[in-house]
């Protein structure tokens, strides 16, 4: 626990000995974290400080490690999916759809189009969940608490609608191999046309309440930005990437689960500095409730899930009555299906970016290895660079700003 | 002009001749081995190549596979992704069971920093030259590399449950 302490030893307590200001007053160190209200996470930054400037920081992570890519050798396929939920929990859909469409990738499953513009809806929606999460928490940091709770009811809604397609909100475990466990109820459409009409006043009110909000913007421009040369060096993925000036959206660049059908932009900014990723997402959100109407527009008739009896599991009634369905309950449930021997890497546009699934089977029943590209884990390194010379009030700023979600920082 | 696939595979053999090897299209992704040795290299060549361009390090993991021979017990994957001609790539280097070790790419992508940290911690790959290796999601103490196959999954000791029964682990058929 050496680095942790701050023993003696530690290279801060080093240079603070060996620097002295012109005023003759010290540099000090500062934990920040792992427990702060303003993290929102379990992060701990060791900071070394000159005043209230930043001169360097040490991130320490690992404090949720859940091991979970070790749990994933141990789980059938379908018992991953519940894994993925808890990496980024603000969009748990969208973990739970890339995890459905690797192993599909895998097993070269068809899903019908229906299932696809479903999924397309509800990963949109799980993006507006986590881009309203993250913007108006970066309104509460920067002293605005009314824009947070004022469209926080929306994300209420959101898990409404959730909650009537699979029955859970935050953690959803949601869909099936090959689309979704059942067609989605009425009341679901019900709940998402309400949702349609209602929250992009709330979100035009919002965006006004901010963009050009003088405080805010003092705030937050010219706060931590970052290059798209040193953004693309450190592996920026997703808004962060795209307020930097980057274009690059797995949506458009390999597009999965139909996104070609639908005609949408990539809003980019320019010096990827704090206001640059707030109106990215702002924008995005935008996108995201044009696709959703496009979808549900364009929403074809048919099933909701592939023809795959050995992989999907048969109706309940039928398991009682039937000796096929039974057959095939019991080989899915103890994990008796045919596995091709395969390597795999699928990739999805989560809430934060890119996010990745390497797997590499073996043809038994769990997986041989399951590598978790997770977004927030790899841009979290730039974050010392770009709280380097800032105030110490800017990094609590830039750190909601990159939205990092510790379950997915920590896997 | 598309980025060809045999484009790639010969501008590496061409400079690598037998360190390079098993090319193949594994379902989507492009793919190929390359030695311990010349993988440094390699990737330098595709970041820098401008006809290459891979300029984006998407993901960098590492594998165990004790059945193999000594020589190829473990496995560092690379995935790396030209944006512009939207082609992706996956380079394996398969590492010796005893020592594992190689060249750090840190110094040709800062965001290899933390996943060779991370490949540190689980698979105890030491990543030559590597600016901080040392553990990142498991506490320092900690003397084991837990993503390594020998490494069980819940205490051995257990008594209240037994995997056979449950359909559990890869290996209980």
């Amino acid at each position: 626990m050496s680095d942790l302490l701050l023993l003696p030893e530690h290279r801060y307590a080093k240079i603070i000995e060996q620097t002295r200001n012109e005023d003759g007053s010290e540099l000090s160190i500062l934990n920040l974290g792992p427990t702060h209200p303003a993290t929102h996470g379990i992060f701990q930054n060791i900071l070394l400080m000159d005043g209230e400037r930043i001169l360097d920081a040490e991130p320490t992570i690992g404090y949720i490690h859940r091991a979970f890519e070790k749990i994933a050798e141990n789980r059938p396929f379908y018992q991953v999916n519940v894994l993925t939920d808890r990496m980024n929990y603000c969009s748990s859909p969208i973990n739970n759809m890339a995890w459905w469409m690797t192993v599909e990738k895998l097993l070269e499953i068809e899903v019908p189009k229906r299932a696809q513009y479903l999924r397309v809806i509800v990963m949109e929606l799980a993006r507006i969940a986590d881009h309203l999460i993250c913007n108006s928490i970066l309104g509460v940091d920067t002293g605005a608490y009314t824009g947070f709770l004022y469209v926080f009811q929306f994300r209420e809604k959101i898990y409404e609608i959730y909650e009537e397609i699979c029955g859970a909100r935050l953690t959803t475990n949601m869909g099936r191999i090959g689309g979704f466990e059942r067609e989605w109820s009425e009341e679901a459409f019900k709940k998402l046309d309400t949702f349609l009409q209602d929250f992009p006043v709330a979100w035009k009110e919002f965006e006004n309440l901010f963009e050009r909000n003088r405080i805010f913007i003092d705030r937050t421009v010219n706060v931590g930005p970052i290059s798209a040369e040193l953004a693309m060096q450190y592996g920026l993925t997703g808004p962060n990437l795209r307020a930097a000036g980057i274009d690059y959206d797995v949506r458009k660049a390999q597009p999965y689960s139909s996104y070609e059908d639908f005609d949408f932009e990539i809003p980019v900014g320019k010096s990827g500095d704090t206001y640059d990723r707030f109106c990215v997402r702002n924008a995005e959100v935008w996108e995201s409730i044009s696709i959703i109407r496009q979808a549900l527009a364009k929403l074809p008739e048919g099933p909701i899930h592939a023809d795959v009896p050995d992989y999907y599991l048969p109706p309940k009634e039928d398991v009682y009555h039937n000796m096929e369905s039974l057959i095939y309950h019991f080989k899915i449930v103890m994990g008796e299906v045919p596995v091709p021997v395969a390597e795999i890497y699928h990739a999805v546009e989560g809430g934060n970016g890119e996010l990745g699934f390497y797997l590499v089977t073996d043809g038994s029943r769990t997986p041989y290895r399951l590598h978790f590209r997770r977004p927030c884990f790899i841009y979290y390194q730039a974050y010392t660079e770009m709280i380097k010379g800032g105030m110490l009030s800017d990094a609590i700023v830039i750190l909601s700003s990159l939205n990092v979600i510790a379950g997915e920082l920590d896997a | 002009m598309a980025l060809e696939t045999t484009t790639i595979q010969e501008k590496l053999t061409s400079k690598f001749g037998d360190k390079v090897l098993n090319f193949h299209m594994s379902r989507d992704i492009f793919s190929f081995e390359a030695t311990p040795d010349a993988i440094h290299e390699v990737i330098r060549t595709l970041k820098v190549e401008e006809d290459l361009n891979f300029h984006f390090l998407t993901d960098l993991c590492g594998v165990h596979y004790p059945e193999n021979e000594v020589s190829h017990q473990f496995a560092v994957v690379y995935h790396m992704h030209n944006w512009v001609e939207n082609v992706r790539l996956r380079i394996t280097t398969y590492l010796s069971g005893e020592n594992p070790e190689v060249n750090t790419i840190t110094d040709l992508f800062l965001t290899a920093n933390w996943m060779e940290r991370e490949t540190f911690d689980f698979y105890g790959i030491n990543f030559i030259g590597h600016p901080q290796l040392k553990r990142i999601l498991n506490m320092p103490e900690m003397v084991s590399h837990p993503m390594r196959k020998e490494f069980p999954m819940e205490d051995g000791g257990r008594t209240d449950k037994d995997d056979r029964f449950f359909g559990r682990t890869a290996n209980n058929g």
